[in-house]
C-alpha cells in the first residue's frame, strides 16, 4: 500500500490533470478547460464547451428574419450592434436593397463604439486576470459613458437589438452626436492613463511578453482573426479587406505586429481603441440627413439561395451564411463565430508555459463565451 | 559588476512604474468630482431614466380609461418567444355590426427579451415601453400582466 502511494508521487511521468473552470472567474464565463500538468508547467490543454449552448442557429430556423437580430445579440454579447449588424447586411445583400447613406453611417459609428466598449471591458478584466484590481474599475468607469449613450439612443445598454433589416429600429438622439464627442474628447485624456496604470507596469511586462507566442503560421492555419490574429502579423481585418457599411469612405490603418505574444495582443487592442477614435471622429460630424431605415414589406422573404457576409466584430471576424428556400424562415443559418476559432489555437499556444501563465493567454485572446457555445 | 548594476536598474525602473501606476490611482483619491458611482437606491426619488430605455411594455389608457389596441394581433406574431397573447373577443357596436375587440393583451414580462418589435409594428402605437425597471417579485406569476386595464375601451376614431 506505502510503496503504491509512493510511486504516484515519484512517478516523474505522471501528469497532473485540472479542471479549470466551467465555473473559474478568469474563463470569463462557463468554459471548462482540463489541463494536464506536470509540476506547474502546462503539457496539455483541452477545453470543453457546451455549457452555455441554447441552441441559437437551430433556433433561426423557426422564426423570421427581424426576429433573428434579438438572438444575434446574445452571441457575442459585447459586441451585439456589430452582430445585428451582420446578419442585417446580409438580408440586405440577398434582397439587394440600397441602404441610405445615413444608415450606413450610424452603424459604422455605432460598431466603433461597441468595439471600444468591448475592449474597454476586456482591458478591465484582463487587468484583473492579472492581478490588478484598479483595472476593473477604470475599465467599467470608461465603458459606463458608452452604454449611457447606447441606453439613450438604443434604449438598451448591451444587448442594444438596434438594427433591422432595411436599417434601424429608430433615428438617432438629438443629443447622440454631442454625448459621442464628449465621449471622444473624455476618452482621449483617459486612453493614456491605461498605458501608465499597466502597459508599462514591470510586473505585467514580466508576466506577458514573450508567453504564449503564436507565429504568423499557426495564425493563418488556425484561422486566428481579430486583435489576436493581427498582433501575429495576420492582416486580416474585413473592414479593411471587404469594406462594408461606411469604412470605405474613411481612413484608418490597420494594427499590426509581428511578435503574436501576449504583450502584443494587448497592445494591438490598446491601439485598436485608439484607431476606433479615429473612426468616429472623421463621420460623427458629417452624418449625412435622409431616412433611417428603407421601407420593408411586413414580411421579408429572401429569394432561394446562399447569402454570407462577414463583418469585424471586436474579437476577429464573423460570417453569417444564410440558405434560404424562399419562405419567410431561413433554411438554415451557420454563425462562422471568432471566438470558437480563437479558442482552438489555445492548446497550441499555451503548451509548456506555466499555470498562471494560461490565465494570461485565455485573457489575451478575449473569448466570450456564449459566442463560442452558441 | 555589470550584473549587479543591471539587477539594480531593474529594481530602480520596476519601482518607478509601479510608482506612476500609484500615481494615477492616487490622484483620483484628491479628486473627489471624478466620482461616478451612483448612490442607489438611495437616489430612487430623482432617477430619471432616459426616454427610450425599455423597461417594460405598456399600453397607454387615456383619462377615460380608453386605450388604442384594436386586437389585431400583429405584436403576437412579431414577437420572437411568444411573451405576448391576445384574446380578442366579438363585440356589437352602436350601429348593430360585429367586431372583433381585444379582451385581454397578455404580456410575460418574464419571458420578455425587449426587442422592441411588438411597439414597432404595432400599426395604431397601442403600446409603448415604460421606464420602470424594479421587476423582482417574489411570485413568477405575478410577471404575467393584462396590459389593457379592467373596463377599458377602444379609443373613438381608432380603426
Ligand atoms: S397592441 Fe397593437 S399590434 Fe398588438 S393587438 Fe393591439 S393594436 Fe394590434
Ligand atoms: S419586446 Fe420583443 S420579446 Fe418583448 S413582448 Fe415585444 S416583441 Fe415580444
Amino acid at each position: 500500500m506505502e510503496e503504491k502511494v509512493k510511486n504516484i508521487t515519484t512517478d516523474e511521468q505522471q501528469e497532473y490533470v485540472i479542471n479549470m473552470g466551467p465555473q473559474h472567474p478568469s474563463t470569463h464565463g462557463v468554459l471548462r478547460l482540463v489541463v494536464s500538468l506536470k509540476g506547474e508547467i502546462v503539457k496539455n490543454v483541452q477545453p470543453h464547451i457546451g455549457y452555455i449552448h441554447r441552441g441559437i442557429e437551430k433556433m433561426c430556423e423557426s422564426i423570421t428574419y427581424p426576429q433573428i437580430i434579438h438572438l444575434t445579440d446574445r452571441m457575442d454579447y459585447l459586441s451585439a450592434h456589430i452582430n445585428n449588424e451582420a446578419v442585417c447586411l446580409s438580408v440586405e445583400k440577398a434582397l439587394e436593397v440600397d441602404i441610405p447613406d445615413r444608415v450606413k453611417v450610424i452603424r459604422t459609428i455605432m460598431s466603433e463604439l461597441t468595439r471600444i466598449q468591448s475592449h474597454q471591458l476586456w482591458w478591465a478584466s484582463f487587468g484583473m486576470d492579472l492581478g490588478g484590481l484598479t483595472c476593473f474599475f477604470y475599465g467599467l468607469r470608461d465603458r459606463e459613458k458608452i452604454l449611457d449613450i447606447f441606453e439613450e439612443t438604443c434604449g438598451s445598454r448591451m444587448i442594444v437589438s438596434y438594427n433591422c433589416p432595411g436599417g434601424l429600429m429608430y433615428d438617432i438622439h438629438p443629443n447622440f452626436q454631442k454625448r459621442v464627442k464628449d465621449f471622444i474628447k473624455y476618452f482621449r485624456k483617459i486612453l493614456p492613463e491605461y498605458d501608465q496604470l499597466l502597459t508599462g507596469n514591470v510586473i505585467f511586462h514580466e508576466r506577458s511578453k514573450g508567453i504564449g507566442k503564436l507565429s504568423l503560421k499557426d495564425a493563418i492555419s488556425y484561422g486566428i482573426t481579430g486583435p489576436s490574429g493581427r498582433a501575429s502579423g495576420f492582416s486580416c481585418d474585413v473592414r479593411k479587406h471587404e469594406p462594408y457599411s461606411a469604412y470605405d469612405r474613411i481612413i484608418f490603418k490597420e494594427i499590426l505586429f509581428t511578435e503574436g505574444d501576449t504583450y502584443h495582443r494587448y497592445v494591438a487592442r490598446i491601439e485598436e481603441m485608439w484607431e476606433s477614435m479615429n473612426i468616429i471622429e472623421q463621420l460623427i460630424d458629417n452624418i449625412p440627413d435622409g431616412p433611417f431605415a428603407v421601407k420593408m414589406k411586413p414580411i421579408i422573404k429572401l429569394p432561394e439561395g446562399e447569402y454570407y457576409q462577414r463583418v469585424e466584430t471586436a474579437r476577429g471576424e464573423l460570417g453569417v451564411y444564410i440558405i434560404s428556400d424562399g419562405n419567410k424562415n431561413p433554411y438554415r443559418v451557420k454563425f462562422r463565430s471568432p471566438n470558437f476559432v480563437n479558442l482552438s489555437v489555445l492548446n497550441q499556444i499555451a503548451s509548456g508555459f506555466k499555470i498562471a501563465d494560461l490565465v494570461a493567454i485565455g485573457g489575451s485572446l478575449d473569448l466570450v463565451i456564449p459566442d463560442i457555445d452558441r | 559588476m555589470r550584473s549587479i548594476i543591471n539587477y539594480l536598474k531593474e529594481i530602480v525602473f520596476g519601482v518607478w512604474s509601479l510608482m506612476k501606476g500609484m500615481k494615477v490611482t492616487g490622484s483620483y483619491f484628491f479628486r473627489p468630482g471624478t466620482i461616478v458611482t451612483q448612490k442607489y437606491p438611495n437616489n430612487r426619488k430623482d432617477l430619471v431614466m432616459f426616454d427610450r430605455f425599455k423597461g417594460e411594455v405598456v399600453m397607454p389608457h387615456n383619462e377615460k380609461n380608453e386605450h388604442k389596441c384594436t386586437g389585431c394581433g400583429i405584436c403576437e406574431i412579431n414577437c420572437p418567444n411568444g411573451s405576448i397573447e391576445i384574446i380578442s373577443k366579438s363585440i356589437v357596436t352602436e350601429d348593430g355590426k360585429k367586431k372583433r375587440a381585444i379582451d385581454k393583451h397578455i404580456y410575460r414580462l418574464g419571458m420578455c427579451t425587449f426587442c422592441a418589435l411588438c411597439v414597432k409594428t404595432c400599426p395604431s402605437n397601442a403600446i409603448a415601453f415604460a421606464q420602470g425597471f424594479e421587476h423582482a417579485v417574489f411570485n413568477r406569476a405575478l410577471l404575467i400582466k393584462t396590459l389593457n386595464k379592467p373596463g377599458s375601451q377602444l379609443m373613438k376614431g381608432v380603426e
